[in-house]
């Protein structure tokens, strides 16, 4: 345990730098403060929603701009980033003559690059948040604060969060792999391209498919809450679907897989 | 013996890179690993770190077996193979800050280290600006960072300058005699590891051909007094005469096996007293081919 939290510290303290930490922080500030200023000047045409459709739509920009294609991106640079600083520098060879485990060097990185998802999902939540009470507070007319969306939000960013799984690991272990940059980001590139065509197109084993499962997440939201015309309108959010269980599942097998791959490899 | 390993052998693919290899590494010595590009220092190298899985044979370092001990064994070692592993993006102090980090060794020793290599100066540089030379101190430092009992160092000298290849001699020379550790070197230059290891080993095709003390070693490799003069045939001829071994004439120069300074001084003042004029006399060590050469001979 102490090597995994020591390898854990370094991996931080290699990355702290490097824009494979920055883009989990900067991108979400980015785009929601673009779908803020989008908020902000157009003000005028959203003042008679209710609180919970505004909510719905400022909410819904942002997860719709991530889900389809962001997310899976993001993760596919994330685990390339963190694999390529030892690819790059030549220090696997290092790493793995230092008295720590492999399974805690493998298992560190691994939580690292599963770390900086969660960070960059929880500043989603933050500055969406964040910047639709900011809008209420600027624009007194745009009435978030009829409504409060900050558990149902959470939630859907948590099952954001185990949808990102699978593809984590398939991306991790591909960029442990393949030193070279084109494999893992055109292959990653390809699935997220492929996996968004087959969600999006309803595609009846999209499920089965770990670069499908991000925008089936987002589209099972919209699904969800369009349908519904009821007197009072409620966001809701199913969060252990069948596509979720798949996700969770190949995520495991693949990171088991992986380490497995560590051990016998030799390290050139 | 620190190192010991009986019947080692490693193969890529179809490719054989070690054979058999026994080493016998004691404790307190600096044991030369000599061989040319391609003999299979590396990968040995890469085998006594457990980086590569051994086909056959058994590696005890420490009198523990490496596949069963590897974190306690490792936990002794210092080590730097081929180009010093390095990250471009951090600075000097960085990359010693960050394995300080992950041994849990006192920040303090991170300056002691980047004194010790002459880099307190470049210290908050980044470390891709580093010059050849200055990322293979670098790598030395972080190799010394843990304080280890054995150092493994995969042709260290590698792109220092004349000062930076002494400087890096008599570290390993200090830490040996006055540290007690043991140094464990790779090199392809005869030259180098004569001028500081206590013990050698030769190896090429991955073969061990030879290992003993540097004295053993020195008793095969004759050193050789090397004469430029006129004419080197009559000259050779006049000195044969004499009782002497000539091993080698050809249009410029003329070898005789060295036997003492003295002799040297008798040999310039033979060929100058009968005409035969010397433009250098110098005492010179067998090249790595032909020192192979006297060996599997000898075998």
């Amino acid at each position: 345990m102490k090597g995994f939290i020591l390898s854990f510290r370094s991996e931080f303290y290699k990355t702290r730098k490097t824009m494979a930490f920055w883009s989990a922080i900067i991108l979400p500030f980015v785009i929601c403060l673009l779908i803020f200023i989008g908020f902000f000047t157009h003000s005028k045409q959203m003042s008679s929603d209710p609180g919970i459709a505004l909510w719905f739509k400022f909410a819904g920009a942002i997860l719709g701009v991530m889900g389809s294609l962001l997310l899976p991106m993001l993760i596919v640079f994330i685990a390339y980033s963190v694999n390529n600083i030892e690819h790059k520098s030549e220090t696997w060879k290092s790493l793995f003559s230092l008295p720590i485990p492999k399974w805690s060097i493998y298992s560190a990185k691994y939580a690292y690059a599963f770390f900086l998802i969660i960070l960059c999902l929880a500043l989603f939540l933050l500055f969406t948040l964040g910047f639709g009470n900011l809008l209420s507070v600027l624009k007194p007319e745009l009435k978030f604060s009829e409504y409060h969306i900050e558990s149902t939000l959470s939630l859907i960013y948590l099952k954001l969060l185990f949808s990102a799984l699978g593809v984590l690991s398939i991306q991790f272990l591909l960029s442990l792999l393949f030193r070279d940059f084109l494999k893992p980001m055109g292959i990653g590139f390809a699935a997220t391209i492929a996996g968004v065509i087959a969600a999006g197109s309803g595609w009846q084993y999209a499920y089965l498919f770990p670069y499908s499962h991000a925008m089936l997440t987002v589209k099972s939201i919209h699904q969800a809450n369009m349908g519904k015309g009821g007197a009072v309108p409620q966001l809701t959010v199913d969060l252990f679907t069948k596509d979720i269980f798949v996700s969770i599942v190949v995520s495991v097998a693949v990171f088991v897989l992986g380490y497995f791959i560590v051990l016998k490899k030799s390290v050139k | 013996m620190v190192i010991d390993t009986q019947g080692l052998s490693f193969h890529f693919g179809s490719q054989q890179v070690v054979r058999s290899l026994s080493l016998q590494v004691p404790e307190g010595s600096i044991y030369g690993f000599l061989g040319p590009n391609g003999a299979g220092k590396t990968t040995t190298i890469k085998l006594l770190l457990n980086l590569l899985k051994t086909d056959q044979g058994s590696i005890r370092i420490f009198n523990k077996d490496l596949e069963t001990n590897r974190i306690a064994i490792l936990a002794q070692i210092g080590s730097l193979i081929e180009q010093p592993a390095i990250y471009g993006h951090l600075s000097g102090r960085e990359n010693l800050v960050n394995r300080a980090l992950l041994l849990q060794v006192p920040d303090s020793r991170v300056d002691e280290m980047l004194a010790l290599v002459h880099l307190k100066e470049a210290a908050n540089k980044k470390a891709s600006k580093y010059s050849l030379g200055m990322k293979q101190r670098l790598g030395i430092a972080l190799a010394l960072l843990p304080d280890p009992k054995l150092l493994i160092l995969d042709e260290p000298t590698n792109g220092l300058d004349p000062n930076g290849i002494i400087e890096v001699r008599e570290l390993l020379i200090r830490l040996v005699s006055k540290h007690n550790k043991t140094v464990f070197v790779s090199s392809h230059l005869l030259s180098e590891v004569e001028r500081m290891a206590t013990h050698v080993g030769i190896i090429d095709h991955g073969e061990l051909l030879f290992q003993g003390s540097i004295k053993e070693l020195q008793d095969i490799s004759q050193p050789q007094v090397q004469i430029e003069t006129d004419n080197t045939v009559d000259a050779a001829n006049l000195l044969k005469k004499q009782g002497l071994a000539v091993t080698e004439v050809n249009d410029d120069h003329l070898n005789v096996a060295f036997t003492s300074k003295t002799q040297m001084a008798e040999i310039n003042a033979l060929l100058t007293r009968n005409n035969y004029p010397v433009y250098s006399i110098h005492k010179v060590q067998k090249d790595l081919e032909k020192l192979f050469l006297d060996i599997t001979q000898k075998a």
